[in-house]
């Protein structure tokens, strides 16, 4: 049956197209291993639940700083394995901020302890990594890597004794083929979401035994008509289910239901907002880049990739209503490339840079922190209270804090490393969309497909 | 409906296509990208274009009186020349049955095979049809959560290197997939004459805690398992050459935690 006498190969039959189209496993199937020198990672930030630190990443350069003791923090690694050396892809704190994360393209999942700082163990994946999330509970980490595969590591009871850097994690679920750009843990931890590079979203049923895998799948969240790159769950106060948000390359936020996998509310933040395309004309299809929600889903802030507005959404979760409350102008060349807030604070932190930076007479990849505050639980307070852009002067540990997260950059020479960092990053995103070889394809299809996005 | 299609069909390609004219690629690698255009999600899956006599434009579906409107209950996929469609159309008339194929050629072939079928039978075959599509990587684009009742699986692709059984359509992480779009109960059909696949496939479903295999006395029982052999163009020529089939037919289950 391999070869059959009616299967004849045929050199005419779009063999030019499937052999264009062919990206073998080895040869990274999604990933064109050429390709990645010109490839740049967002820098990426994360404050910890209770604003005790916060932390940056750009690069393989891991920052930390301590918000309580206004320090920062030198790294103690007592696991044994090695540092980060290539670049961080993902980072997260857990729930009640014990916890934190690093893992990236140097195939490394690195888990650390808070308190007082110190990494705790290191585990070598197979692939390079896209995705963490800490379990609510604190027992389990959950990484992704570029073949789409989910593999979790336990920290508790037998789990944790086992404690070796050699112990490889578990695989326990799959996208087939595509690159799982986030991950998120429900609050409750009975549910994982995926969400990857083909718009889809997995929800998956967490077992209690989830170490045997997590085959049971909840819902596909599916509406989103290109790569589905933020995810956060919401309960709000009053609601008996949760609900979950995307945000995506289609420049639109979406609201599910995901213990069904209903589409409840689409907002179109792109048009909505408005952002500038590289050379200078305004553009709706802006991708989303990050979005960052309270767990309640009072405030959700959204980052499009070439827009330096960050749009706040309020949304009526039981009415699937979800709408643009409020959008905040940064200074020009100021494109975010993640978001970050803690469950306390009425504070957004954002952080702009990327990894590979060409930055003559720096030693270190600058990135620029910026922080929003006064953002309002109740979203129709905007009409008389504005959110803040905090002066450099006015962050929490001000010149202290800047100088340890935003690295070398130098205040001075501010403008040309905005500059440069922002078409590194637009360079990176770009290549993350023609990465894909349908993106011609795709991009037919989304504009064929325009009507779906108004369904509610 | 189906006049309109009977006479633009007429005169034309009244009889069954030709296989030879059809000729493709011995095997098509479903890692590689697509170029077809892929519904959304199922609500997107364009009935009508698919069943018009289930499913007349403009109207409702005529041939049911249940309010819930009618879907796709059984899937072929890797349905190749269709054959086994062909057949169980004839055995479910009133059951939608979809086939899924990655080679443009193939699947055009079964689109006017079907198209043919149905101009010379009026009022049969309409209950059958394909799309080309990656199934291993859209099926929740086609089918919601258990929508399905019945899943084929039959001479796969074998792709014997160890570094390509990530390529195989069944697997530990595809079949996660498969419970899914399958209703309690629903059946999963496996069927190779390979044996090494044959034993990867019955393995996989065996670790998967979502499904159990089917007794001995139930296929015994089930028309369909004698289609797997006769109907499907593949097991027609291992039947000619001789050769060994080896099947897994396994049953969808409740997830249970011990
Ligand atoms: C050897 S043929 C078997 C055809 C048919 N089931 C039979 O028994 O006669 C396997 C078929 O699966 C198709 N196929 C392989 N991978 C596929 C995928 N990912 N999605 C859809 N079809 C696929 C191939 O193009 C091929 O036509």
């Amino acid at each position: 049956m391999e070869e059959t006498a009616e299967f004849v190969s045929n050199a005419g039959e779009d063999s030019a197209s499937v052999a264009a189209v062919t990206m073998d496993v080895d040869n990274g199937l999604i990933e064109d291993d050429k390709s990645k020198d010109a490839e740049v990672a967002p820098a990426l930030i994360a404050v910890h639940p209770f604003e005790k630190s916060v932390a940056v990443a750009v690069g393989f350069e891991l920052r930390l700083f301590d918000l309580e003791g206004n320090c920062s923090v030198s790294l103690v690694d007592d696991s044994g394995g090695p540092s980060h050396s290539d670049a961080i892809r993902a980072i997260k704190f857990g729930a009640n901020g014990r916890l934190f994360a690093s893992a990236g393209d140097d195939k490394l999942v690195k888990i650390w302890a808070t308190n007082p700082w110190h990494c705790i163990r290191t585990v070598s994946a197979e692939k390079r990594v896209s995705a963490v999330a800490i379990s609510h509970n604190g027992h389990y980490v959950a990484f992704a890597d570029k073949f789409g595969l989910v593999w979790l590591i336990g920290l508790e009871g037998d789990n944790a004794k086992q404690s070796n850097n050699d112990k490889k994690a578990v695989m326990i679920l799959g996208h087939y083929c595509s690159i799982i750009t986030r991950l998120e843990f429900s609050p409750d931890d009975r549910f994982i979401a995926s969400a990857d590079r083909d718009f889809k979203i997995r929800v998956t049923v967490f077992p209690k035994q989830s170490l045997k895998g997590a085959h049971e799948i909840q819902s596909f969240c599916l509406g989103h008509t290109d790569f589905v790159s933020c995810l956060a769950f919401a309960y709000p106060s009053g609601c008996a289910n949760g609900y979950l948000l995307s945000g995506s390359g289609d420049s639109t936020v979406r609201l599910w239901d995901f213990i069904s996998g209903v589409l409840l509310a689409t907002c179109e933040v792109g048009a909505k907002v408005g952002s500038l395309e590289p050379n200078g004309t305004e553009d709706a299809q802006s991708p989303i880049s990050d979005l960052c929600a309270s767990s309640d889903g009072s405030i959700i802030a959204v980052a499009l990739q070439y827009s330096n507005r960050v749009a706040l959404l309020s949304c009526d979760f039981s009415n699937g209503n979800l709408s643009v409350a409020k959008v905040v102008t940064l200074e020009e060349n100021y494109f975010p490339t993640s978001l970050g807030s803690s469950s306390l604070s009425k504070c957004l932190w954002m952080v702009m840079g990327a990894s590979n930076l060409p930055m003559p007479g720096s030693a270190q990849l600058p990135t620029r922190l910026r922080i929003i505050s006064g953002l309002r639980k109740d979203p129709s307070d905007y009409h008389c209270h504005d959110p803040i852009i905090l002066e450099d002067n006015e962050v929490p540990g001000g010149q202290k804090l800047l100088s340890e997260l935003q690295g070398s950059l130098d205040v001075t020479k501010e403008e040309a490393a905005l500059a440069a960092a922002a078409a590194a990053v637009k360079a990176s995103m770009r290549n993350m969309m023609i990465k894909k070889e349908y993106t011609l394809e795709r991009r037919e299809m989304r504009k064929k497909n325009r009507n779906d996005r108004k369904i509610k | 409906m189906s006049d309109n299609t009977g006479t633009k069909v007429k005169g034309q390609s009244c009889r069954l296509p030709r296989k030879r004219f059809y000729r493709a690629r011995a095997h098509s690698n479903p890692l590689s990208d697509s170029h077809f255009p892929i519904p959304i999600c199922p609500a997107e899956f364009d009935y009508s274009h698919h069943y018009p006599y289930f499913f007349p434009s403009g109207g409702e579906d005529h041939k049911n009186g249940s309010a819930s409107p009618r879907k796709v209950r059984f899937a072929d996929i890797g349905c190749g020349f269709g054959g086994l469609l062909v057949s169980l159309s004839r055995l479910f008339p009133d059951t939608l049955m979809l086939g899924m194929e990655l080679r443009d050629k193939v699947t055009e072939y079964v689109k006017e095979r079907i198209l043919a079928l149905r101009a010379s039978n009026p009022g049969q075959y309409e209950n059958i049809s394909v799309v080309r599509t990656n199934s291993m990587k859209y099926l929740p684009n086609y089918f919601g959560k258990a929508q399905l009742s019945k899943m084929f699986f039959l001479f796969p692709d074998p792709h014997f290197k160890e570094k390509n059984h990530r390529r195989r359509v069944i697997s530990l992480q595809l079949l996660d997939e498969y419970a899914y779009a399958l209703e309690l109960g629903g059946i999963i059909y496996t069927m190779t004459d390979v044996e090494e696949l044959g034993d990867w496939m019955r393995s996989c479903l065996e670790d998967h805690p979502l499904f159990e295999a089917v007794s001995e006395e139930e296929l015994e029982a089930d028309p369909v398992v004698k289609l797997l052999t006769s109907a499907t163009e593949e097991g027609q020529k291992v039947a000619r050459n001789g050769g060994q089939t080896f099947r897994a037919i396994f049953r969808r289950i409740k997830f249970e935690e011990e």
